[in-house]
């Protein structure tokens, strides 16, 4: 699309990418200088659908995704294609995955896939693989170096041979603050792979690393974290504009590490607060804008959502779209050097934590 | 009735003082740009009924905010001039005064915006521009009088303004409170309400899960939460098309077309609801929260009056949104919606619930055909 049309389309019918508040500033940005590079993408994630008997799954989960499906088919211009972030099962069962990819062939339009550990405890990934593929893949569009990694392996001697069964060590793995638990990584394998996959771009290339798991630390206890994050982050390095989009914790996040920009994906199923305990790790401190406030338990979606992702220039904006709630805007700062929340960045414009008492 | 409403209950004689508002409502709230008087109120009254702001002579708001029929008109989607029909059932009238936002979709912030928009739509007054409305205004020497009085302003220099704060402050003096609920909750009067109209008080608070968007507070209720939510009614219009009509509604809204003449005129795109307004995905479908006082004599219910009576509408959220527990849900539906499993004791209680929200000075309007104070 030329930049005539792209701009055009904006302005009118193109409406609902317009709509979803991007400054109009922005839009110039986006659609002005580079446009060969520039693009939209969806990014759902985090469903844990739960399976409970014969055909029956948890509806609250189910409505989440449901909706999210349905949000995102109304977008126009259509997007160039769809993630799904990871964690569509809840316990890894061949039932849930089985039934998020029915409720996900609803998409309009291609989707890519990241495994998340409620995908890949029970059968090490093997159910998913068997629908999907591999877990660990690259691929390039319209100029920006994609890179999916499996960033939910943990420790051979955890995974192999602590546990009876594959649905305890699902069981395990799902646990929060479980001091059986075991931290998140990417692992040897996947790296050397990854440090052949990237030999072959150009440092100059934009790229985009999907992962379930942030690949920064930022909490051990509930695995916001990533135990070989610095080995990864050393791989990035050499790339000039380098976006990591993570799932898992189920909250907006947003992050710069060097040249690394960071930003996470909101889940459909439920909300994550912040952990108080962020507070310990200054040196990996995400920038906390707004805070998440417990959800209204009325409303099933409260506190949940999905995003789609501005690509312009190599740089990531996330859109997040927050049913019941305003929507936000983490867009890249160039000034700043990082992404920043669009609204909520000046302190003043910020919304207040909620005390609890 | 309507003047007695006013001066038991609003500012008086303009000295800015507040009367005590009914049992279980909050004071009015009136804009600062804006301050009641009788006779400001007394000349929004005769605009509300004038039937000759319309294109063929026949249509007034009273049309379709009848006060014999609790300021509704009865029909499922509202009919105006040359019988010509809407999209969306006429909500009442009666406390809109609370209002954050008016019409179903929110799209006017103020009652002085929402009477702009009628006498102008092809589908309800059908005149072709406030230009002729307000022709036929300053063509009425009685009208010349009045607004000079009240606002100071001569023949030519009367505008939309004007006439839209009288009509405000005249929709100000329409509240209504202090039911068999509000004696009830609010003074402790423990016979207002009988046995089942309290059991179904327990299944409106809990089981039925009708007060998190229906609100009642600590000292007063408006039965309303100032929100949107799409509830599952009127989506299987537009099932499977929400994405074209979606996009269509945007291209013409965007090419410079009203939305109230959009919303109003075409069916499909008045099932997209609050995104007409906001354009935010997260809003198709959703319509704002109704207040419930008074819903006894509403009938029909639902933005686009597709049911009957109260007992449809309990069992349509009993069925978590469908009117039939084997319809598809909308893939679109609200968090707070699902199905509830009431039995149908309690859903009987529940509907005698609803009715002990009738203030009494509504009910004497309706059982008068409007004519008894």
């Amino acid at each position: 699309m030329s930049r005539i049309d792209r701009r055009e389309f904006l302005k009118r019918g193109g409406a609902l990418l317009a709509a979803s508040s991007l400054p109009l500033s922005l839009v110039d940005v986006a659609f002005g200088k580079t446009s060969e590079q520039n693009f939209t993408f969806a990014y759902i994630s985090d469903s844990h659908l739960t399976h409970l008997k014969g055909r029956e799954f948890v509806r609250n989960w189910d409505r989440g995704l449901i909706r999210a499906i349905a949000e995102a088919n109304l977008m126009d211009p259509r997007p160039d294609f769809v993630f799904y972030g990871g964690d569509i099962a809840q316990l890894g069962k061949p039932e849930e995955i089985d039934h998020g990819l029915e409720l996900l062939g609803a998409l309009r339009g291609d989707v890519h896939y990241v495994m998340g550990e409620h995908d890949y405890y029970l059968d090490l990934g093997e159910h998913w693989r068997k629908r999907l593929g591999p877990d660990h893949y690259s691929f390039d569009h319209k100029g920006v170096h994609f890179v999916v990694l499996n960033s939910i392996r943990t420790f051979d001697d955890w995974t192999y041979k602590r546990w009876p069964s594959g649905a305890e060590r699902m069981h395990q793995m799902a646990r929060l603050d479980n001091p059986q638990g075991s931290p998140f990584m990417v692992g040897e394998q996947q790296r050397a792979w990854l440090k052949d996959d990237l030999d072959k771009v150009s440092k100059d290339t934009p790229l985009v690393v999907m992962s379930h798991s942030p690949l920064q630390k930022i909490y051990k206890g509930w695995n916001f974290w990533t135990e070989d994050a610095e080995q990864v982050q050393a791989l990035l390095k050499p790339f000039k504009k380098v976006n990591v989009l993570y799932g898992h914790v189920h909250q907006i996040q947003t992050n710069q590490i060097g040249n690394i920009s960071f930003n996470a994906a909101m889940a459909t199923a439920w909300p994550w607060p912040y952990p108080a305990t962020y507070k310990q790790q200054a040196s990996y401190l995400p920038r906390l804008t707004v805070n998440m406030n417990r959800a209204d338990p009325f409303f099933e979606r409260d506190a949940t959502g999905w995003q789609f992702i501005n690509l312009h220039t190599g740089r990531v904006d996330v859109n997040y779209l927050l049913p019941g709630n305003q929507n936000r805007v983490v867009a890249w700062d160039d000034k700043a050097g990082r992404p920043a929340d669009t609204q909520f960045q000046d302190t003043a414009s910020r919304i207040p934590p909620q005390t609890h008492y | 009735m309507i003047r007695q409403i006013a001066a038991a209950f609003i500012f008086i004689g303009g000295t800015g003082s507040l009367h005590a508002a009914p049992l279980g409502l909050p004071p009015v709230p009136i804009p600062a740009d804006n301050p009641q008087t009788p006779e400001k109120i007394a000349l929004g009254d005769k605009l509300f009924h004038d039937q000759r702001i319309s294109a063929d002579g026949k249509v007034s708001c009273a049309t379709c905010h009848e006060k014999s029929k609790a300021f509704t008109d009865h029909k499922p989607v509202s009919e105006g001039f040359k019988g010509l029909t809407g999209t969306r059932n006429a909500p009442t009238v009666i406390n809109s005064a609370y209002m954050k936002t008016l019409f179903l979709d929110g799209r006017e912030p103020d009652l002085e915006g929402q009477s702009k928009q009628p006498p102008v739509n092809p589908v309800e007054g059908g005149l072709p521009d406030h230009d002729a409305e307000l022709a036929i205004i300053r063509n009425d020497p009685d009208y010349v009088t009045a607004f000079r009085e009240v606002f100071g302003v001569d023949r030519e220099h009367i505008t939309m303004q004007e006439v839209s704060r009288a009509i405000a402050s005249f929709e100000r003096t329409i509240v209504a409170g202090d039911s068999p609920f509000d004696r009830y909750y609010y003074s402790g009067k423990k016979d207002a309400m009988d046995a089942a109209q309290v059991r179904g008080l327990k299944v409106f608070l809990e089981q039925g899960r009708c007060v998190s968007c229906h609100r009642i507070e600590q000292t007063q209720a408006l039965f309303m939460d100032h929100r949107f939510h799409n509830i599952g009614v009127g989506f299987k219009r537009i099932r499977g098309k929400e994405a074209e009509t979606a996009a269509a509604f945007l291209k013409s809204k965007h090419g410079g077309a009203d939305i109230d003449h959009t919303v109003l005129t075409n069916r499909n795109m008045s099932e997209i609801g609050r995104f007409a307004v906001t354009e935010n995905l997260t809003q198709v479908g959703a319509f704002k929260t109704p207040t419930l006082r008074n819903i006894e004599f509403t009938q029909p219910y639902m933005h686009d009056g597709s049911l009957e009576t109260l007992e449809d509408v309990v069992d349509f959220y009993n069925n978590g949104g469908r009117v039939k527990d084997t319809d598809p849900v909308s893939a679109f539906l609200s968090g707070g919606i699902r199905p509830l499993d009431l039995s149908n004791g309690q859903k009987k209680d529940l509907v005698a619930f609803l009715r002990a929200l009738t203030s009494p000075s509504v009910k004497a309007q309706v059982n008068s055909g409007g004519n008894t104070p």
